[in-house]
């Protein structure tokens, strides 16, 4: 990389998958699996099989990099509230031995409204811990059944709650909108309650209709129906109304925080710092390296226990990758682009986008292109004007 | 048997005019010209039982599979009459069986003195057959009706001797029955051949004259010329010239078909044979010309050399720009065997590089754009087809339009459009949906008769523009496919015309500009601009589509700005899949054309250019 090796690139994120949900929801096609697909009564043998492979990987890591300072762990999933609290403990443990970690680091972990006690949230807390992120995706009950979500709106009340309790520093909501069926009125109804939670970051995802879930197989035979994108565009800007009223800025085009409270591990992602990611099917990118693992968790452990590397396929970004990734992920944020990271070309484009009101132009004068809430709805079309 | 050995036949060069017989079959798709041409081949004993394969006179590829001729061949047939016993010498004069190709009829029955006018009898006479028999009539040549098919049980030859007859002036029993399926009937009507069709007439000592009826490009032989020789003898090595361009070739190999070419000691009066110079295009050896002695030239050519004349005009584009070259040196190709294909070079806006292409009619259009489609492997969009206008600006000048977009912005003192006579022939129940169409294309009633009871003939003279676009595919459906179409150039005529253009956020679409029927040019900027909202994808900006005549807006519809284009998630995994995608789409970005700041996708572009002006499901094919 041509910005060598600063203070910058010696910064580690660690993101820990953990491949398992006791129910695969309608719209998920992430890596994960459940007991059913996976033959087994219960989760507890698997996971602890699974996080001794997941500590083999993290020894692997330390012999790769050598001498980076992790800021930031992360726990996702799956559903990592699934886990024993003594595992998410010994993950934790094993990167403190084997790395240097910045004081107070952020660490992450997700959890499902419907399993999480107490005496987990205290025993997590107490492994360091300090941020949870809650997948509350709806308030409304019909809207929840058609993601296919098992969990009890009132449950992520009082989940809210006990985590406020056991005194973690940080938590966070994830909200989806724009499902088959949701009105406006849905919408405002998830997001209101929302706000009345403790929480100082809420996430909101238009749906991603994606290929070989049970969803889109609903859509495809007719079922369900997507709502229009113009209504999905609505719904996005009289969120990004009310967060604002609320406190709680854009840092990121599907995130907001109160100032303060923004998700250092998301922010590596956008910026371009190292993390690496531990479990199947987790990707990694180090010094403008990306490689990814083995998909299935029995092939992973298999891999791990023959003390061999767990990647399945990796990639050296060329310059041009590495200058486009910039642009596609920057733009993404409130940070923006530096007009000297642009052609006279792009700026022409921009120019004409900011003529158009989906470039702010309160930044333009600072030499930063920022998108406007009309700008982020079309992000990805406005990365395409400006690299293809 | 009245086969003749092909030995014993009388030998070219050395047959008595009085032996010979020269007849062209005039029939319609369907109506079984090539299974009679094969079995007269059979029963004259030039083909052999095992070497017949069906169709064997069709050449192309696309002939056979339309079941159409496109090019013509002549074919020496030996054949003792069985009614006088003498020998004599048939040549089959296969001519073109549809209206595009009207010039090319119209001299392949000059080469004859008789006409079998063949007819399916269980459908009856089709107007291009109609047209051909009126064509063959004018030229005196002499008729036998046969009617075809009467092996099937649809077969009702009663009523169509009684059509035939009366079309002919004949009586109905003069009317011949045949099979060309099952041979019954095709003896007698090689009989008849020679017993009805007169002997051709001509100078033996008169310089040289032989009319070119057709001229084929052969990737071997280079172009080979089929003649009928009027006076005098040609022979070989023997030093020739063409009339019309005075220029000199060297007869480098004469002969006859039989039904393969044997080259012989050349060709006397009255009998049909192929020439072949070296020249390597048939725009060197026209249709229509006359093939002389260049030591002792005829004074005079045969009548009747007309040059070739493109009436409908589209603009042909590579889907894939790099394919450009391919598609010109596909129409060179082309062009050395067809002469009445034109084009040159043209810029689209829209469209970037393609050819101005100029066709004889429909047909020849689809069949030339099948032929670079299939032939030569390109993928091409069309623009919609015009005619040619004659405009008459304010200032007195005079420009021929071919292209809609060069249709002049300034002020138009007239324009003269062509004009056709459309013949339909229907069954009498369509008349009353026919009138319509006609009348809503501008068409003007010629005249109406009966055929027989049930079957009339409508004549209409109607612009030729307004049968380019969908006009046969109407017919056809408003008539269950039982009209018959057949039309001829008649002139031209001052048509209340005006070009309207289609205007994407303010800038023109060259390949959208269509020239039309002042009254018809609101509902067809209101189809048009509603046809490309529902084409063209969302932009960041709204556009604005507009028809417009001159600088007046006529019809507006409008594509709104795209509101969402973003995938919500961006984490670790989501980043090389979507640069991935971000690498794929910069490879899409060939396929999109840029119309100002509007990117128009090909597939909008060719569904909005197809022929379907209603926008009522797909196109046909004839």
């Amino acid at each position: 990389m041509e910005k060598g090796r600063n203070n910058e690139s010696s910064k580690l994120s660690f993101y820990i998958h953990i491949p398992y949900c006791t129910k695969r929801c309608g719209y998920c096609d992430f890596n994960t699996y459940t007991p059913g697909e996976l033959n087994s009564p219960n989760l507890n043998l698997i996971t602890s099989n699974y996080i001794d492979a997941a500590l083999k990987e993290i020894e692997q890591a330390s012999i790769q990099l050598g001498n980076f300072q992790v800021e930031t762990i992360f726990f996702g999933g799956g559903t990592p509230s699934l886990l024993p609290s003594y595992e998410v403990s010994r993950v934790i443990s094993k990167i403190a031995n084997h790395f240097e970690i910045r004081p107070n680091p952020e660490i992450t972990l997700e959890a499902n409204p419907d399993n999480l006690d107490e005496s987990f949230l205290e025993s997590i807390r107490s492994s360091g811990v300090n941020r949870i992120s809650i997948g509350m995706q709806s308030a409304v009950p019909h809207v929840l059944r058609t993601l296919d979500r098992t969990h009890n709106p009132e449950n992520v009340v009082r989940s809210c709650e006990l985590v406020r309790k056991a005194g973690f520093e940080h938590l966070s909501v994830d909200l989806i909108y724009g499902t088959p069926g949701e009105s406006l009125q849905d919408w405002q109804e998830s997001f209101e309650s929302a706000f009345q939670l403790p929480i100082d970051h809420i996430s909101a995802y238009a749906l991603i209709v994606e290929n070989g879930t049970k969803l889109a197989a609903q859509i495809k035979r007719g079922e369900l129906q997507m709502p229009p994108d113009d209504e999905t565009a609505e719904k996005y800007l009289q969120f990004d109304a009310v967060a604002t009223r609320k406190g709680f800025s854009w840092y990121e085009l599907s995130n907001w925080a109160i100032p303060g409270a923004e998700s250092l591990h998301n922010k590596a992602y956008w910026n371009g710092s190292s993390w690496w990611g531990v479990g199947p099917g987790a990707h990694s990118f180090i010094d403008g390296r990306r490689w990814w693992n083995v998909k299935h968790p029995a092939k992973y452990q298999e891999l791990i226990r023959q003390d061999k590397s767990p990647k399945q396929d990796s990639e050296v970004l060329s310059k041009e990758n590495i200058r486009d990734e910039f642009v596609m992920l920057r733009i993404r944020t409130r940070e923006g682009i530096e007009f000297d990271r642009l052609s006279d070309k792009q700026l022409e484009v921009a120019n004409q986008f900011k003529n158009s009101g989906h470039i702010e132009s309160s930044t333009w004068s600072d030499s930063r292109l920022v998108l406007t809430a009309k700008g982020r709805l079309i992000a990805d079309r406005i990365v395409r004007e400006l690299l293809v | 048997m009245p086969a003749i050995p092909l030995a014993k036949a009388p030998q070219p060069a050395h047959t008595n005019p009085e032996q010979i017989r020269n007849f062209c079959i005039i029939a319609h798709i369907d109506h079984g010209k090539s299974t009679l041409a094969d079995r007269m081949l059979g029963i004259t004993g030039v083909v052999e039982a095992r070497n017949m394969r069906e169709q064997y006179l069709d050449r192309m590829d696309i002939e056979r599979e339309r079941g159409i001729t496109i090019k013509s061949q002549a074919v020496r047939l030996p054949w003792k009459s069985g009614i006088d016993g003498k020998d004599y010498i048939l040549n089959m004069i296969d001519t073109p069986g549809h209206v595009d190709f009207t010039y090319e009829v119209s001299r392949s029955l000059a080469a004859c003195e008789g006409a079998i006018l063949l007819v399916d009898c269980a459908q009856g006479i089709e107007a291009q057959t109609l047209a051909n028999l009126y064509l063959a009539m004018e030229n005196n040549l002499t008729i036998i009706p046969v009617l075809n098919k009467i092996d099937l049980p649809a077969a009702q030859p009663e009523k169509f001797a009684i059509e035939l007859s009366k079309l002919v002036g004949c009586q109905p029993s003069d009317c011949l029955r045949v099979s060309g399926k099952t041979g019954e009937g095709v003896t007698e009507l090689l009989d008849q051949i020679v017993a009805q069709i007169p002997a051709p007439k001509g100078s033996l000592s008169a310089p040289a004259r032989a009319l070119i009826f057709d001229s084929v490009y052969d990737t071997y032989r280079g172009v080979v010329t089929y003649v009928r020789v009027f006076d005098g003898k040609l022979s070989p090595r023997e030093q020739i010239q063409m009339i019309s361009t005075g220029v000199k070739h060297e007869l480098l190999d004469i002969g006859v078909i039989s039904p393969e070419p044997v080259s012989s000691s050349g060709l006397g009066v009255g009998e049909v044979g192929y020439l072949i110079t070296g020249v390597k295009d048939v725009r060197q050896s026209r249709v229509g010309d006359t093939v002389t002695s260049y030591q002792n030239p005829a004074k005079e050519a045969l009548s009747g050399y007309k040059d070739p004349k493109p009436m409908v005009f589209s603009g042909l584009y590579p889907i894939d720009g790099d394919d450009y070259p391919m598609l010109r040196d596909a129409l060179d190709k082309l062009q050395l065997n067809d002469a009445a294909l034109v084009y040159e070079p043209e810029t689209s806006a829209a469209l970037g590089f393609g050819f101005r292409c100029g066709f004889l009619g429909l047909l020849h259009m689809e069949i030339v754009r099948e032929r670079l489609e299939r032939e030569f492997n390109l993928s091409l969009i069309s623009t919609a087809p015009n005619v040619v206008y004659r405009v008459f600006l304010e200032d007195g000048k005079e420009k021929i339009v071919t292209n809609p977009s060069e249709y002049p912005n300034g002020k138009v003192e007239k324009v003269f459009e062509p004009i056709i006579k459309a013949t339909i022939l229907a069954p009498s129940e369509f008349i009353g949906t026919i009138m319509e169409l006609c009348q809503s294309r501008r068409g003007v009633l010629g005249g109406m008769d009966y055929l027989s009871e049930d079957r009339v003939e409508i004549r209409y003279t109607l612009p030729l523009a307004e049968i380019v676009f969908d006009f046969f595919d109407q017919l056809k459906s408003r008539t269950k496919g039982y009209a018959s179409l057949d039309y001829e150039p008649i002139g031209e005529a001052e048509g209340d015309l005006v070009k309207v253009d289609i205007l994407l956020q303010g800038d023109t679409v060259d390949a959208f500009s269509s020239i039309v029927h002042r009254e018809k040019a609101y509902p067809y900027g209101v189809m048009m601009t509603g046809k490309l909202r529902e084409l063209i994808p969302r932009q960041q900006f709204e556009v604005p589509i507009q028809a417009a005549i001159g600088a007046k807006i006529i019809a507006r519809e409008n594509i709104r700005a795209i509101r969402k284009d973003v995938l919500a998630k961006c984490y670790g995994g989501d980043i090389t899949r979507k640069r991935k995608l971000l690498e794929k789409q910069k490879e899409g970005k060939k396929r999109m054309k840029m119309v100002g700041r509007v990117e128009v996708p090909q597939e909008a572009f060719i569904a909005a250019l197809s022929t379907n002006s209603d926008g009522e499901g797909g196109k046909g094919k004839k």
